[in-house]
């Protein structure tokens, strides 16, 4: 019998370390909506060292499924520490195979975080002008 | 760790009686119905008190039941059945927003092929108004289709009033009712009720997957769906599954066992008590449905800034399984239809749990429960930012 779930997925959902709000976040993306069911919030903390912008510390609130919370998870602990670059190639395949394995219908909880992402980034990048 | 199952609306384990009268039909008897040497005469025998059984429960002729495959296959023979057979040109039909897909789906399926189709609204406890019933039956009504109980939040329809009004308005109007939730706790005197079809099914009752049954009132004309053999009076062609249709025989006759009764009293205890101790121990929580029309069984709650789905695995790592009408544990990824109905925001469809009880359920189970779910809500409201 294979699960519904992974392992590494349930471990994320049951334990995820990465929820929460930062006070002083300097980014937030707000993405998801009610009728998928998945509601996602990324909080990004960005600071400038030697010229480059690296993201300290994020992290999330989702009203979601398993997946949705394992993928918000799973994000922040992907990117934390990233420069800003290099946090945006971080694709939602890389989300979903570092979770080892995703119901094909839980795919976009995935492509989820990485919006989410990219729309803390792009709320930094607007504040920053 | 036991454990707890409490999803008896999705299916329900098999009665050992109900096994034990199906086992001689997998192996020694294992004849075709349609022979007419001795074992094949063996299973005729069998289907024919089954149906027998069937019909004396619903209190009606063993020559207006039909075995089919599932409930599913019942509704749309019901369905199809008769507007397939209508003399009139542009049938109308009448069902509720709250149906199961067994029927909404045919439904949506005739649209396509221009039969006219009302889907009634239904109030905030589920009920379908019988105003709104009288309003919608036009010239042209063929069949009204409204289910017994509801399969998510166990809402009981006035299925007598119903067909009293609708056979006023129009005695040459059909009534079918999908019932497969209702068979458990529910008067089901075809008579009384006062529908031309009515829908069960076998697994919901402690019997076999794989088989269903339909009421087909005598003088009620319907076209088979599926063509063959000519078995089931040729309504439903197809060897019998001889040994399902023992088994709900068997699984019709221990519903009336009057220790079942007495048992469902008890169920009835346990639901009373898990809905008001929900209620009590987690705020900001709601009871969806009816809390008088509602089946003995069910409880259907939402609750705010919880996700319904990730409710369910998180209450399964514990080794309970419930059920939920979030959109992120359908296949289709949409909030439950019934739950939109009663007037829900898309947020307390998601933030729904099912839990709906049986035979087996115990004091110790609902204790149980009641001690796993409060954390989980709370945990999960802490991942979201909710604010109480």
């Amino acid at each position: 019998m294979k699960p519904y779930y992974s392992k590494k997925v349930i471990e994320r959902f049951l334990h995820p370390k990465n929820f929460g709000k930062i006070k002083d976040a300097n980014g937030v993306g707000k993405v998801g909506n009610p009728r998928c069911g998945d509601l996602m919030e990324l909080y990004i903390k960005v600071e400038k060292k030697n010229n480059k912008e690296i993201i300290k510390d994020i992290k999330f609130n989702t009203m979601g499924c398993a997946a949705a919370i394992a993928t918000s998870d799973m994000i922040c602990d992907l990117v934390r520490g990233k420069i800003l670059k290099e946090a945006l190639k971080i694709g939602y395949q890389d989300v979903a195979d570092k979770l080892g394995f995703l119901p094909p219908i839980k795919v976009h909880c995935a492509y989820l975080a990485q919006e989410g992402l990219k729309a803390a980034i792009k709320d930094y990048q607007k504040r920053k002008k | 760790m036991p454990k707890i199952y409490l999803d008896y609306a999705a299916t329900t384990p098999i009665d050992p009686k109900v096994l034990k009268a199906m086992l001689p039909y997998l192996r020694k008897d294992f004849g075709n119905p349609s022979s007419i040497y001795y074992l094949g005469q063996k299973a005729l025998g069998a289907v024919d008190e089954a149906r027998k059984t069937v019909a004396d429960f619903l209190g009606c002729d063993a020559g207006e039941i039909v075995f089919t495959g599932s409930a599913t296959e019942a509704n749309n023979l019901a369905i199809f059945g008769v507007i397939k057979t209508t003399k009139i040109t542009k049938p109308h039909l009448i069902t509720s927003q709250i149906e199961h897909h067994a029927v909404l789906e045919p439904c949506r399926e005739l649209e396509k092929q221009g039969v006219e189709v009302t889907y009634l609204p239904v109030n905030k406890e589920g009920l379908v108004g019988l105003a709104e019933v009288k309003k919608a039956i036009k010239a042209n009504t063929v069949l009204v289709s409204i289910m017994y109980a509801n399969n998510e939040i166990g809402t009981i329809q006035p299925i007598a009033e119903l067909s009293k009004l609708i056979k006023k308005t129009n005695p040459k109007i059909l009534f079918h009712t999908d019932a497969v939730q209702a068979v458990n706790y529910l008067d089901c005197d075809v008579e009384k009720l006062g529908v031309d079809l009515f829908t069960l099914s076998s697994h919901k009752i402690y019997g076999p997957k794989g088989v269903g049954a339909l009421f087909v009132k005598k003088g009620v004309s319907i076209a088979p769906l599926i063509r063959g053999g000519g078995h089931e009076a040729g309504l439903r062609s197809g060897t019998e599954n001889v040994a399902g249709i023992v088994g709900l025989g068997a699984a019709i006759k221990e519903i009336q066992n009057p220790k079942h009764k007495i048992q469902n009293i008890g169920i009835r205890q346990l639901k009373d008590k898990l809905i008001k101790n929900i209620l009590k121990l987690i705020p900001d929580a709601n009871l969806n449905g009816s809390q008088e029309h509602r089946l003995p069984n069910n409880v259907n709650i939402s609750f705010q800034g919880a996700e319904g789905e990730a409710m369910v695995i998180a209450l399964d790592q514990k080794g309970i399984a419930a059920s939920t009408g979030s959109a992120c544990s359908s296949k289709s990824l949409e909030p439950s239809h019934v739950l939109l109905a009663l007037g829900l925001s898309e947020e307390e469809a998601h933030g729904s749990l099912r839990i709906t009880l049986g035979r087996p359920t115990c004091q110790e189970e609902i204790e149980r429960f009641l001690k796993v779910l409060p954390p989980i809500i709370q945990r999960l409201r802490q991942i979201s930012g909710y604010q109480l």
